[in-house]
């Protein structure tokens, strides 16, 4: 009779009370890499102006890379002036010629055709997210692609609601909307800005992030084949100067801009004294707050979800902890033993948890905090994890006694690096909390249901999430407080930024 | 009852861990996304079949049924040579004798369910007599009720000595609890029958008895194998875990198999300290492994009813 192979079992040497929990000994999972070859990537991408794939003016390209084997996937047009100018006057054109006439429910049908193009192809869109900004693939097929879609469907709906959107007044649209997008979540922060702009009537010049272009040329792609009228959504890439002269076009009549405070300043600067509508999501350092009656394990679960979500590249990310001081101990231990199940790796691996780091920049950034935090005196901790030899990663981070006066817990590290303090009353972790420059997003953990509205009453960010973390739905609006930016994404909220109210 | 050498005092059994409904579903749900390929698909099913406890738990059970069974425990699949045996047979408290027989010397454990299963419902003596009966006719392990109703009247200090008690009559057989978690209703009181199954000396503590519905389920487990984590952080002292009842399929006892190593690590992942109550979730793994081996899936008659 065969008898079973009596399982080895080794010794801890870390001492009795101590779980070893480790993806890479004893049973362990085989890679399970997504397949590449649904993913239809060219070897060079123009201007999609006008309908049409025009070569850039500026006669320049840059290339754009996989961050995780640090291999070049494509090349992209870098638009000029004179290219920005030719994107802004289709959108012009097609805002007076069409768009505008069009009648409410016509538009609908067609973001509604765009949203059901996203889901056929959205095995191919979510594996070129992943090659391209490094995310894992686990997040791109289950949040980042299935979200977009849900945007479009859902702004599809209001196109020909508005009237009930803004009782008893009429609206308008505003022209030609400049948007500007993050690398953090390409293809959804493009679904963001195009859904609300066209569904409102507006047309569309739209300019992704120069480290990850890709998915929004195909989102132009997916909007050619879906037939919109030439000129309705433009999309054009770029750095940092193709931003500024699309800010600065004085053929823009509204500028919608997601990225850093910084930038978002400068932005504000330069549409000062115009008459452009102007709408920002900026930076965040979000407040996780655990009370000593919370849920635990539920709670640790949110917290690794909220800070090594898409590598911590998140502007809402749970990036400062606060543990109430009698459970802190248990807390800190807790993330520990979580953090040993995190995979880190090929970000294409379905197994994978946390892919790489968007680009080498951000990277030395990241690097650049964790040695202050060190310097800081705070006490380091990262979790016990082989990194790829190639491409850009960083393992899971976590900082504990940090004081609220070191850099770690005021700046935005947009990285998988986690500050914790503690705190002993409400009191004090309400005003702990909104000790910062920032106010997007905020969670409460606790068993109170009254505790828990006296949090939201009185911590000052656009989001507040309670016993969860990072939940987004395209009917609930998004957005900040302070430096974190004004104006409202998603929701009926959402609509507002994009029309003029009338009588 | 004196409390065991590890357990320094006694929490207030009124204050375990409140468990987040949405969260653990969540997280429970998450360890269904793990991919198990290859290899690993392999290893991982025959693990699986060394911790199936074959089991028969019915009215009609025979001497003649229950040795067919400890011949399937033996010889899961002789077609497929090299296989491991299950890890038990469990049977009713008067068929510990025959199963023992039919057993010896495989190294195969005979379980005993005891204290009037699956109720519970009979007074603490009659109790401690089903239970020392099966482990005088040579149960190596007890798998024993709680008395729920008592549980949900609050009378925790009765469930725990009851459960120590029955842990003193199981002499060297290891006990097994079984908290028939789908008479509890809340995760919250999952996790108060768990910390009190473990504090009274609990070796396992067990999902189900197969009689109720639901029983066995991903977020269930996982509420048990976090209070298995916690006690072993305060004492120092692993406990086993048994899901039983509802799982049939080779995809999901690898899921069960992925949350044990990512919530307690590889320590647990033995026929030790990790077991499936199932009778059905055996032929599936079977097939799984004939279709790894040669590439085609084979028809359910291929493989034996018990």
């Amino acid at each position: 009779m065969a008898t079973a192979k009596k399982p080895v079992r080794k010794k801890t040497t870390a001492g009795k009370n101590t779980l070893r929990v480790s993806l890479q000994t004893g049973w362990t999972y085989d890679p399970a890499p997504e397949s590449k070859s649904v993913a239809r990537i060219d070897k060079r991408y123009e201007l999609f102006i006008n309908g049409k794939w025009e070569a850039p003016l500026s006669k320049k390209y840059f290339d754009t890379i996989n961050p995780a084997t640090e291999e070049k996937l494509s090349e992209v047009a870098e638009a000029g002036v004179a290219d920005v100018d030719k994107a802004v006057t289709a959108a012009g054109q097609a805002y007076e010629k069409t768009w505008k006439k069009m009648p409410a429910r016509e538009r609908a049908k067609y973001i509604f055709r765009i949203a059901r193009m996203i889901q056929e192809k959205a095995r191919e869109l979510a594996v070129i997210e992943t090659l391209d900004g490094g995310k894992p693939i686990r997040e791109s097929r289950d949040f980042d692609v299935p979200t977009a879609a849900n945007h479009f469907f859902y702004y599809a709906g209001w196109a020909d609601k508005l009237e009930y959107a803004f009782p008893n007044r009429k609206t308008e649209p505003l022209g030609v909307a400049g948007q500007i997008i993050p690398w953090n979540f390409p293809l959804l922060m493009a679904a963001w800005k195009i859904a609300p702009a066209l569904a409102t009537g507006n047309t569309v010049v739209l300019k992704p992030a120069e480290t990850t272009p890709l998915t929004a040329l195909k989102l132009a792609e997916i909007i050619r084949e879906a037939d919109l009228p030439p000129g309705v959504v433009n999309i054009i890439t770029g750095a940092g100067a193709t931003g500024a002269s699309l800010v600065q076009h004085p053929g823009v009549s509204k500028i919608a801009f997601t990225g850093s405070t910084e930038i978002g300043k400068l932005i504000q600067q330069s549409t000062a004294g115009t008459s452009k509508k102007l709408t920002l999501e900026l930076g965040g350092k979000a407040a996780n707050i655990i009370f000593e009656d919370a849920p635990l394990d539920q709670a640790v679960e949110g917290v690794i979800n909220g800070i090594f979500f898409n590598q911590g590249h998140v502007c809402c990310a749970g990036s400062r902890l606060y543990v109430q001081e009698s459970v802190a101990k248990e807390v800190i231990r807790k993330l520990k033993d979580r953090m040993a199940s995190l995979i880190v790796g090929d970000p294409l691996d379905k197994n994978t948890d946390i892919g790489a780091i968007n680009s080498r920049q951000q990277l030395d950034t990241i690097r650049k905090y964790i040695s202050i935090g060190k310097k800081e005196g705070a006490e380091f901790y990262e979790s016990d994890c082989r990194l790829p030899g190639k491409g850009f990663f960083c393992k899971p981070t976590l900082f504990s006694q940090v004081a609220q006066s070191s850099r770690i817990a005021q700046e935005e590290i947009f990285g998988p690096v986690l500050a914790i303090l503690t705190f002993r009353t409400d009191d004090e972790v309400i005003e702990k909390a909104n000790n910062t420059p920032y106010g997007l997003s905020a969670g409460v953990w606790t068993d109170k249901g009254s505790k828990i509205f006296n949090m939201t009453k009185r911590i000052r960010a656009g989001v507040i999430w309670a016993n969860t973390f990072n939940k987004f739905d395209p009917s609930s609006p998004f957005g900040g407080f302070k430096e974190s930016g004004y104006g409202r994404e998603g929701g009926l909220h959402g609509l507002l930024p994009y029309v003029k109210l009338i009588s | 009852m004196p409390l065991r050498k590890e357990i320094q005092y006694l929490p207030d059994f009124r204050l375990s861990p409140r468990i987040d409904q949405v969260g653990v579903e969540e997280r429970a749900a998450r360890f269904t996304k793990r991919s198990i390929k290859n290899e690993s698909k392999k290893d991982g099913l025959r693990l699986v079949l060394n911790m199936i406890d074959l089991t028969t738990l019915e009215g009609k059970d025979t001497e003649g049924k229950v040795r067919q069974l400890c011949y399937k425990a033996r010889h899961p699949h002789d077609a497929l040579p090299g296989l491991p045996a299950v890890a038990a047979v469990c049977v009713y408290p008067s068929m510990v004798k025959t199963a023992k027989k039919a057993l010896e010397g495989s190294g195969i454990k005979v379980a005993s369910v005891a204290t009037a299963f699956p109720s519970g419902q009979a007074p603490r003596d009659i109790k401690l007599r089903d239970t020392r009966y099966a482990v005088a006719n040579g149960a190596d392990e007890v798998d024993m009720v709680i008395s729920r109703g008592k549980f949900h009247e609050g009378e925790y200090n009765f469930v725990f000595d009851e459960i120590a008690a029955i842990k003193e009559a199981c002499g060297q057989a290891r006990l097994k609890v079984i908290l028939e978690t789908g008479e509890l209703g809340t995760y919250d009181k999952i996790r108060r029958a768990s910390d009190i199954a473990m504090y009274a000396g609990a070796d396992f503590i067990k999902t189900s008895t197969g009689k109720i519905q639901p029983a066995a389920t991903l977020p269930v487990t996982l509420v048990m194998l976090e209070a298995i984590r916690d006690f072993y952080n305060k004492t120092g002292k692993m406990t086993g875990m048994k899901p039983a009842g509802g799982i049939s399929k080779s995809k999901l006892a690898l899921h069960y198999l992925v949350m044990v190593k990512e919530v307690l690590g590889d320590d647990w992942l033995t026929n030790e300290w990790f077991r499936f109550g199932a009778s059905s979730l055996a032929n599936d793994v079977l097939m799984q492994l004939v279709k790894m081996e040669t590439g085609q899936y084979q028809a359910g008659n291929y493989f034996s009813a018990d």
